[in-house]
């Protein structure tokens, strides 16, 4: 079309099947990338699906296994970061670098300093300094401390010390998910202005909205492939969204069936709630929001990276304090709950998304991490008997086939999955009226996810009462009764989980019709 | 002949965990110095029983440690939070005030029962520091570093208020049994301080506190969410640690019958540190081991011992202390391990270290 008549200017960066390989994980198969002078190439795809792997493999900081490297047409191999930088190619991640403490034009040339008589020249500091930020249209003094700047503009500072080294290619890593509105506005100002002077910019985000506005290009990961390469023109976020998430081809027949029984049968309205959260928010993660949950019923979560899935289990559990809204657990006065230890006392149960950081305890052993919940509870006066511990210990290693089955190993010794199920049986253990269960299957190999999955439906039809969120929505449509779905942290859809299916909630989150669901009612 | 290779790969397996033990090397520490000693001094290891007391150089060794290996036990439980406590050597300077003071105002300034009302109103005071330094770190979030500084300097202060500024002396026997008294032969300070090691011992890892402190030192964000009090736990550390750091300060205050505001437990949070570092507990909080702790305060006291019975001079003190800390601590970092350990591999190939090796199995 378009493409065909303009003659496409030489790739700055060419990247040919590369791969990267971590343990028994391929984190990169055969990814191909090709960045052009001038352009906004959006690099999209879920969490670990290889986006920072690729700006790693292409930076220096990872050495690919196989493939090649290509800048300008010649074959490269950067050995580090510093190499990148020097051949032009800079990184901004998502957290500022930076010396809060030192001055603005300090940041900018730290390391390169002009010196006069062996000392740094202050005054031709902030000159150098003063033309680069005016050049992007920046208008800060150089002088001026970099802290006393908002977030926003330090971001600017530390583009601008990165295109300040001759960059030809630019890589923003998330640059605006701590800005404003306006801030955002003012970034892609910038943004704009070097790509008019031909530096092609790599654009990380999971804002669809600003994907869509700045890009002009995006390439689309998978599980670390390239699941296709488009021009923002004449692509639909539906078909972005569809390409992101994938189709996961893995059906749980019974699985399904069981769900949809269990959802025809449910009268939810008519019981007690077991948990039940009226307006509740917090500022800056999630607008006020109603959700009741039921004994026996699995309630969906489904939404985007940022939409608030993470904020809303986070506030039923007390982890975070809302701002506003009550939470009344089993019809009891309404209060909020004020920290994990009171919500815990009321029969609920939080699996964080985060394992590593706020689950395990790598140095203890297998034992203690899943006991631990169980012997929060009772206070360090009571410790768990001896027989009733190795009682529990066992049965949980058998009916979560955890292995090793050995509880005196060290966390950090057990894979993903099978640390994930020691967490799982540590609230399992606390036998838990309301589970909590953010992205439990993130991460983890197939068959464990496969238990997983299998032990919630379990669950809920012994009487829990499950919240289960997860990124991939055919699972959370495969194990839920009830969808909940949130989009920029907001509830902007509940219904019970029947005919539903994945191209219908994306239609629900990007308010678009949906290509496949629309042909499918069409041919019904 | 595979009879020896395989006891020697057995030994050379015993041997490599051994060496891979966190108290391998403080213990040899520990024996290279009381080796020294007895070159220098062949009678050192002479313990002999005067008037049904033990009396020797091992004897007073333990004794002499005893301030120090309290003060680091608290320490290490506050370690183990991700915590330190730098405010301990100026406790043990207020509870020494505290009872000292108590004591010489009261008018039967010589009855027991005068040093027992003392003591308790000291530890009493020592419960209410450590409870504002509980306060500080757990409730209002101030770096353990910081929070634990403030009473630090103020509490040298506190201590010169309480005795006025004066070197305040005692006769009390009561009171002064807690240095130089003896209990079944065993000399009380050092019943004392190996008592509250039992003791503290048994109760972390009998019950679950142990357990619990670990925790919240490893991960602090993933016990609060496992529901685990990290408040209660943290306030009581610091607690316990100010109690553990005002008995040794009695007993520093006891063994001179005096009490200097300004130099009693000077430094002492330092020694304990030490000590808590040699036993192989990590800074960075975590699992702690009140083993390693006793071993790297007897290491300390015994140094201190060494300097004079090998007839270092006086001012070659501190630069000799230090030499044996930063042997011990290189010994343990891992790098300098790995190092060590590449040596080990590389000595099996050569043609005499075999027969070496057999010796050896």
């Amino acid at each position: 079309m378009t493409q065909a008549d303009v003659t496409p200017p030489r790739p700055v960066v060419e990247m040919l099947d590369v791969s990267i390989t971590f343990g028994a994980v391929r984190a990169l198969d055969d990814v191909s990338l090709r960045l052009l002078p001038g352009e906004v190439h959006a690099l999209m795809g879920e969490n670990g699906a290889g986006k920072s792997t690729l700006i790693k493999a292409l930076t220096g900081v990872y050495t690919i296994d196989s493939g090649r490297v290509q800048v300008d047409g010649a074959e490269t191999q950067f050995a580090t970061p510093a190499a990148a930088q020097r051949a032009g190619i800079s990184t901004v991640y998502q957290e500022v670098n930076l010396v809060p403490n030192l001055t603005v034009a300090e940041n900018m040339l730290l390391g390169r300093e002009p010196r006069r008589l062996g000392r740094i020249d202050r005054r031709e500091m902030n000159r150098r300094a003063a033309t680069s930020l005016r050049a992007l249209g920046i208008e800060i003094d150089p002088g001026s401390e970099l802290g006393s700047h908002p977030i926003a503009v330090q971001q600017l500072v530390a583009i601008a010390r990165a295109v300040d080294t001759d960059a030809r290619v630019l890589i923003l890593d998330e640059p605006t998910s701590s800005l404003d509105a306006d801030e955002v506005a003012r970034l892609f100002e910038v943004m704009r202005r070097l790509r008019d002077q031909g530096t092609a910019i790599v654009f990380v985000s999971h804002f669809l909205d600003q994907v869509f506005e700045i890009s002009d290009r995006m390439t689309i990961l998978r599980n670390g492939r390239v699941v296709g390469e488009r021009l923002v023109e004449g692509t639909t976020q539906l078909e972005l969204v569809q390409l992101m998430i994938g189709r996961d081809l893995q059906v749980l027949d019974r699985l399904d069936h069981a769900v949809q029984e269990a959802a025809d049968d449910v009268p939810a309205e008519k019981r007690l709630p077991v948990l039940s959260a009226v307006g509740l928010g917090r500022k800056g993660s999630l607008e006020a929001t109603d959700l009741n949950l039921y004994a026996g019923e699995v309630v969906g979560i489904a939404g985007l990276l940022g939409s608030g899935r993470t904020e809303l289990a986070r506030l039923l559990f007390g982890a975070d304090a809302p701002d506003t809204g009550e939470l009344m657990v089993r019809g009891s006065s309404r209060r909020r709950l004020r920290s994990p230890r009171h919500a815990i006392d009321r029969k609920l149960a939080f699996c964080s998304e985060d394992r590593k950081a706020e689950g395990v305890f790598e140095e203890l052993s297998v034992a203690d991490n899943m006991l631990l919940g169980l012997q929060a509870s009772r206070g360090w006066l009571r410790p768990i008997p001896t027989a009733t511990r190795s009682t529990l210990v066992e049965e949980f290693l058998t009916a979560l086939d955890i292995r090793p089955a050995d509880p005196s190993l060290p966390m950090r010794s057990l894979s993903g999955g099978n640390q994930q199920k020691v967490l799982l049986a540590r609230w399992l253990i606390t036998q838990p009226d309301v589970l909590l269960l953010d992205e439990p299957t993130r991460g983890i190999d197939i068959g464990a996810k496969t238990q997983i999955q299998q032990l919630v439906a379990d669950l809920a039809e012994k009487g829990m009462s499950v919240v289960f969120i997860s990124a991939e929505l055919e699972e959370v449509l495969r194990l839920s009764h009830r969808l909940v779905v949130l989009k920029d942290r907001r509830k902007i859809a509940e219904r019970p989980n029947r005919g539903i299916d994945v191209n219908d909630v994306l239609e629900i989150i990007t308010g678009e019709p949906g290509g496949l669901a629309e042909k499918e009612r069409a041919d019904a | 002949m595979p009879e020896t290779v395989r006891t020697g790969r057995v030994g050379r397996a015993l041997r490599a965990r051994a060496i891979a033990h966190h108290l391998f090397w403080p213990l040899v520490a520990l024996g290279a110095l009381l080796v020294v000693n007895l070159i220098a001094t062949p009678t050192f290891f002479n313990v002999r029983i005067q008037d049904g007391h033990l009396f020797g150089s091992l004897v007073d060794i333990v004794r002499n440690g005893a301030p120090v290996l309290l003060v680091a036990i608290g320490m290490t439980l506050v370690i183990a939070t991700r915590g330190i406590d730098l405010s301990v050597g100026a406790v043990a300077a207020i509870a020494g005030a505290v009872a000292c003071v108590y004591i010489v105002k009261s008018p039967a300034d010589g009855a027991a029962g005068t040093a027992a009302v003392a003591i308790t109103m000291a530890l009493a005071v020592c419960v209410a520091l450590g409870r504002w330094n509980g306060f500080l770190v757990s409730v209002l979030g101030i770096q353990p570093i910081i929070a634990t500084l403030v009473l630090m300097v103020a509490g040298r202060g506190i201590a010169m208020l309480v005795t006025g500024g004066q070197i305040t002396t005692v006769n009390n026997d009561s009171f002064g049994a807690l240095a130089s008294g003896h209990l079944l032969t065993l000399p009380v300070a050092a019943l004392i301080a190996l008592g509250v090691f039992a003791a503290t011992q048994i109760v972390v890892r009998r019950t679950a506190l142990g357990l619990l402190i670990e925790s919240v030192g490893i991960n602090p964000e993933a016990s609060r969410l496992a529901g685990v009090r990290s408040r209660t736990i943290i306030w009581t550390v610091y607690v316990f640690a100010a109690l553990c750091a005002g008995t040794a300060g009695l007993i520093i205050a006891a063994n001179t019958h005096s009490v200097n505001a300004n130099s009693l437990g000077l430094w002492i949070e330092l020694d304990a540190i030490l000590a808590v570092v040699i036993g192989g507990t990590s800074l960075a909080g975590g699992r702690f081991s009140l083993t390693g702790t006793l071993v790297g305060a007897l290491l300390i006291a015994t140094l201190t011992r060494t300097i004079p019975n090998i007839g270092i001079p006086a001012e070659a003190n501190y630069l000799f202390k230090a030499l044996v800390v930063v042997i011990v601590c290189l010994l343990q970092s891992p790098k300098a391990r790995a190092v060590l350990q590449r040596r080990g591999d590389r000595t099996p190939p050569s043609p005499s270290a075999p027969s070496r090796e057999e010796a050896v199995a």
